[in-house]
């Protein structure tokens, strides 16, 4: 086991992740965090409907974790997915025009917010119910071992899902099948409006590794290298020796739960909301690129205008796009 | 032709399907060293090897979902439930992932999975051991309903279901395992959505499937000893339903009587009988009547249990109900 779980620390090691590579996070970070900022735009002018779940707060955990992953490896999440499908290589446009629910989506408009798909690019799915897509992560892992590639899953959930029987049953199956898939807990403290600490009688996520033999490590969520680093370690210990990870990796949302629900107030304070913003990972990472003259303050500014040009064009592209056909409604029910 | 129990016959559509493609994997809860709790995997797993013939532990919900990730990954699994009342701890991954995943993904990801295990009442088994759950599944969207009656019809629809692109729920029969029957040789496959008639007449018609066939056919011979000629359709698919064949037959007898297994509210029967009244309205004679399961749980009690059951006696005197006789 990587970490024993009664004494996990998140791991402070950090390996020299070369300043490309880190220049390339920063700029995923900040398409997640400006598409996100537009997506809440669309939201409040009724462009997009139903539930939409932002990611804004949590970026480090999908740029570094997506970053440590070969093209073809699978990547399932819930419903909180709009960063991951990104950075797996799903265009702003498709993803803004799926939340828009028009033809040009990358679900067809039939999915929405949460079910972004890209099966061709290993994205296997935003999915709606807590916790129901963990066994789907270990059955694409399944899957690659059966089929002797190489393959690896990665699975991400949030904290509330440890809660649910399918963890249980599925960490279990894994361990005792030693699939390749990494169980990746963004722990971002609230279910909803619940601390976790309120309802979960053991909060260090991790140990509940130790339930089903699994090599697990507790992971800063703020800091994108130090997510890189540990999903490179897990995604390692996936691919060569077939063998299952739990990693914690403690972030925190700057939202609300969805766009329907409050940013704090009877559940959390404001007060906390800001001190976490104040742990902000692109400004951290932003910050340190500077200090080492990786890019300097112009280089930013272009790098967020363009972002910002790229995520306008998606909006333009998602608002003049057609709605799915009428005729759309009976197609995919079933294939011939 | 060989004769072959029911068990023997999904046997033979196992094996064949493994053999003919090395995608298909079973999974379930004794499926592997146990031989199957209901001996339907026997000697699978020394033909095929634990990869393809793997023991899960007691968790329906975890490995219905690795099943239906196992199909997104290119897979076609055979999930087997000990039975269908453990199937509902895995209702979420049926209906939730396995049903909408081609709809929503937009049509990018098939889901060629099959669920089957024995469905309904066995024998004293009590309330939660004996339950038909067909009209549950036949209401999602996204799922086929397979139910066959016959050792023949056990092995083609398994076979159809295997090499089917959708999910497809196959609802067996514990009492039907050790049914013996003619089962045809080596390519044999039943289309899903085709029903049988399979029992001529021209009187009634009682619509039945799966362990109902037997209750049906019990009942047309006692109708005939009085000289009513009963014609016994068996559905086979639940969903599809093969509406021309019900439709059919109701233009010709006239009369109706539906049996099925699950209790009436919202069943299958009820379904039946809405397209029967909407398109053949007047070809009716009489009300269509229906034979159900009594509306309350199953008791222990083996004489009330008999009494909740349909009989070949309910149904006989239904079919004289829609014929006036009585």
């Amino acid at each position: 086991m990587t970490a024993t779980a009664r004494s996990a620390k998140p791991a402070a090691t950090q390996s020299a992740v070369p300043p490309e590579l880190q220049l390339t996070m920063l700029r995923q970070m900040l398409l997640i965090r400006r598409f996100e900022e537009k997506a809440a735009e669309a939201y409040a002018l009724g462009k997009i409907g139903g539930f939409c779940h932002l990611y804004i707060g949590q970026e480090a955990v999908g740029v570094g974790a997506l970053a440590a992953l070969k093209e073809d490896d699978y990547v399932i999440c819930s419903y909180r997915e709009h960063g991951q499908a990104l950075i797996k290589g799903i265009s702003s446009r498709a993803v803004m025009a799926e939340l828009f629910g028009k033809a040009t989506g990358c679900s067809k408009g039939k999915g929405g917010s949460m079910h972004l798909f890209d099966a061709k690019k290993g994205f296997m799915g935003g999915h709606g119910i807590v916790g129901g897509h963990i066994p789907l992560g270990a059955g694409l892992a399944f899957a690659s071992k059966y089929q002797g590639s190489d393959k690896v899953s990665v699975c991400f959930f949030g904290e509330a899902a440890v809660n649910i029987g399918s963890f249980h049953e599925t960490l279990n199956m894994s361990s005792v099948w030693k699939l390749p898939v990494i169980f990746l807990c963004e722990n971002n403290r609230y279910g909803m409006g619940t601390a976790f600490e309120r309802v979960a009688a053991v909060t260090d996520i991790v140990e509940h590794a130790c339930s089903y033999d699994m090599a697990a490590e507790l992971v800063d969520g703020m800091n994108v290298l130090t997510v890189y680093d540990a999903v490179r370690r897990a995604v390692e210990r996936a691919r060569k020796q077939s063998q299952p990870t739990l990693l914690e990796v403690r972030t925190y949302r700057y939202m609300g739960h969805s766009m329907s629900d409050p940013l704090h107030g009877v559940y959390r304070t404001k007060d906390e909301v800001e001190e976490q913003k104040a742990r902000d990972p692109i400004t951290h990472l932003a910050g340190k690129l500077k200090e080492g003259r990786v890019i300097d303050q112009a280089g930013l500014d272009a790098m967020d205008a363009e972002i910002h040009a790229e995520v306008e064009d998606a909006v333009k592209f998602a608002d003049e796009s057609p709605d799915p056909d009428p005729e759309e409604l009976y197609t995919d029910v079933m294939v011939d | 032709m060989a004769t072959l129990t029911y068990r023997d016959a999904l046997n033979q559509a196992l094996r064949e399907e493994m053999q003919r493609d090395e995608n298909v994997f079973l999974m379930g809860e004794e499926v592997g060293v146990y031989q199957g709790a209901y001996k339907v995997s026997r000697g699978l797993l020394e033909e095929f090897g634990p990869k393809r013939v793997v023991d899960t532990p007691i968790a329906e919900l975890g490995f219905a979902g690795i099943g239906v990730g196992a199909a997104m990954g290119g897979l076609r699994p055979v999930i087997e439930f000990m039975t269908w009342n453990f199937a509902v701890l895995a209702m979420d991954q049926i209906v939730n992932s396995a049903a909408k995943m081609l709809y929503m993904s937009g049509g990018q990801i098939n889901m060629p999975i099959v669920f089957r295990g024995p469905n309904g009442a066995a024998l004293q088994l009590g309330s939660q051991h004996s339950q038909a759950w067909e009209s549950w599944m036949a209401h999602i969207p996204g799922l086929k309903v397979v139910s066959p009656a016959t050792p023949a019809d056990a092995k083609g629809l398994l076979k159809s279901a295997i090499r089917d692109n959708n999910p497809v729920i196959v609802l067996e029969g514990e009492m039907l395992y050790n049914l013996k029957g003619e089962v045809p040789d080596g390519e044999h496959i039943v289309p899903i959505g085709k029903a049988e008639v399979k029992r001529e007449g021209s009187d009634v018609t009682l619509i039945c499937h799966s362990k109902t066939l037997a209750v049906a056919m019990k009942a047309a011979e006692q109708l005939a000893e009085q000289d009513v000629k009963a014609e016994v359709l068996d559905l086979r698919s639940l969903r599809p339903l093969d509406e021309h064949a019900i439709l059919e037959s109701v233009r010709k007898t006239n009369r109706a009587v539906v049996v099925e297994e699950g209790w009436p509210h919202a069943g299958i029967g009820a379904q039946v009988v809405d397209l029967i009244q909407r398109d053949a309205f007047d070809d009716l004679d009489a009300p269509v009547q229906r034979v159900n399961q009594a509306d309350v749980p199953m008791p222990y009690n083996k004489h009330l249990e008999r009494a909740a059951k349909a009989s070949p006696e309910k149904v006989a005197q239904a079919a004289r109900r829609v014929l006036y006789l009585e």
